[in-house]
């Protein structure tokens, strides 16, 4: 016991050195943060269409796997995820609920006009409240939702061509499967 | 030169500090705007993340200042205005993190790192101060058998 008691700073700096390791791998976004609504019910909204058509409202969400993705005109990391939202949107046929926050609704249009539009449906969100309701923090943010109506993940940030292989849609595979 | 130094003076007294709260925030009952402030600086922006939302000027921290005092103004208590907004952004926003069962690393590991270095010393005074008593005095049968030694070494 005592003879390898000698071990023990040594044994203490790996400790220490692997959990600093852990806060500097690369990839790792220390300003990511768990959403607050994981496993916890939706919000409850009832947003304007930015297009024609109903309202788009908690209640019209129910009972599907929903993916929401908070976006804006001015939000420039936007501009990179679009892309990969309009993949997709044609290539898996995913139907992704827009909601422009806090933004003009002649801008969002505008911007959809150019790029294309990914969304299926798209909600108002002109004074943010909605999305302060979700704890946004940052645009764009992505929600996934499940058919009970409860928040699954957060992706803070633009989604790329990794998050999406590797965490979303599997995560999408499982929540429709059960 | 005595002008200048008071122009100085002068200017350096009229330098408040900046202050993110939009005069058309501020609420105008005095007490509510009190407790509107004191909240404030105990909650975290999201967005710049080591600053408190009465010190930024992020949008988001507006929002968040706006949406306290609508809490106030409707009549929340200071509890129930704080937890609206952990509801939303998580337990991340308050800067000084509660004491609960994820934060009893944080908050006790220092007492018993301190703890277990006390012991660590003190167990080794103790032995060093062992180490240093003289031994006992020699008993007679004792002295008997060195001086009888001592006998034996001389011849």
């Amino acid at each position: 016991m005592r003879k390898t008691l000698y071990l023990l700073p040594l044994v203490l700096f790996l400790a220490v050195a692997s959990y600093f390791a852990a806060g500097l791998r690369p990839g790792r976004d220390p300003h990511e943060l768990p959403s607050a609504l994981i496993d916890k019910a939706l919000p409850a909204f009832d947003l304007p269409a930015l297009n024609e058509g109903p309202n788009i409202t908690t209640d019209s969400l129910k009972g599907q796997v929903v993916v929401i993705n908070f976006f804006a005109s001015w939000c420039v990391p936007c501009k990179l995820e679009h892309p990969v939202l309009m993949r997709l949107s044609t290539k898996e046929k995913l139907p992704i609920i827009g909601i422009a926050y806090k933004d003009a609704v002649e801008d969002s249009r505008k911007e959809l006009a150019k790029g294309g539009n990914p969304y299926a449906r798209i909600g108002v969100d002109r004074k943010g409240a909605v999305g302060f309701d979700f704890g946004v923090y940052g645009v764009p943010e992505t929600y996934v939702v499940d058919k009970s109506g409860h928040i699954r993940k957060r992706f803070v940030g633009p989604l790329n061509a990794d998050s999406v292989e590797k965490e979303l849609l599997p995560l999408l595979r499982e929540l429709t499967r059960s | 030169m005595s002008r200048i130094l008071a122009s100085l003076a002068l200017l350096a007294a009229l330098a408040l500090p900046a202050l993110a709260v939009e005069p058309n925030e501020r609420l105008a009952d005095p007490v509510l705007e009190g407790r509107a402030r004191t909240l404030s600086k105990g909650l975290r922006c999201m967005v710049c993340q080591n600053e408190s939302i009465d010190e930024s000027g992020a949008d988001l921290a507006r929002d968040v200042r706006v949406k306290l005092r609508e809490r106030l103004t409707a009549g929340d208590t200071d509890e129930a205005a704080v937890r609206f907004i952990v509801d939303r952004y998580g337990k991340f926003v308050l800067l000084n993190p509660p004491i609960e069962p994820a934060t009893y690393v944080l908050w006790f590991s220092p007492v018993v790192i301190l703890g277990v270095a006390t012991g660590g010393i003190l167990a080794a005074i103790r032995r060093r101060k062992a180490a240093a008593t003289p031994p006992p005095p020699l008993d007679a049968a004792e002295q008997a058998r060195l001086a009888a030694l001592m006998q034996e070494s001389d011849s």
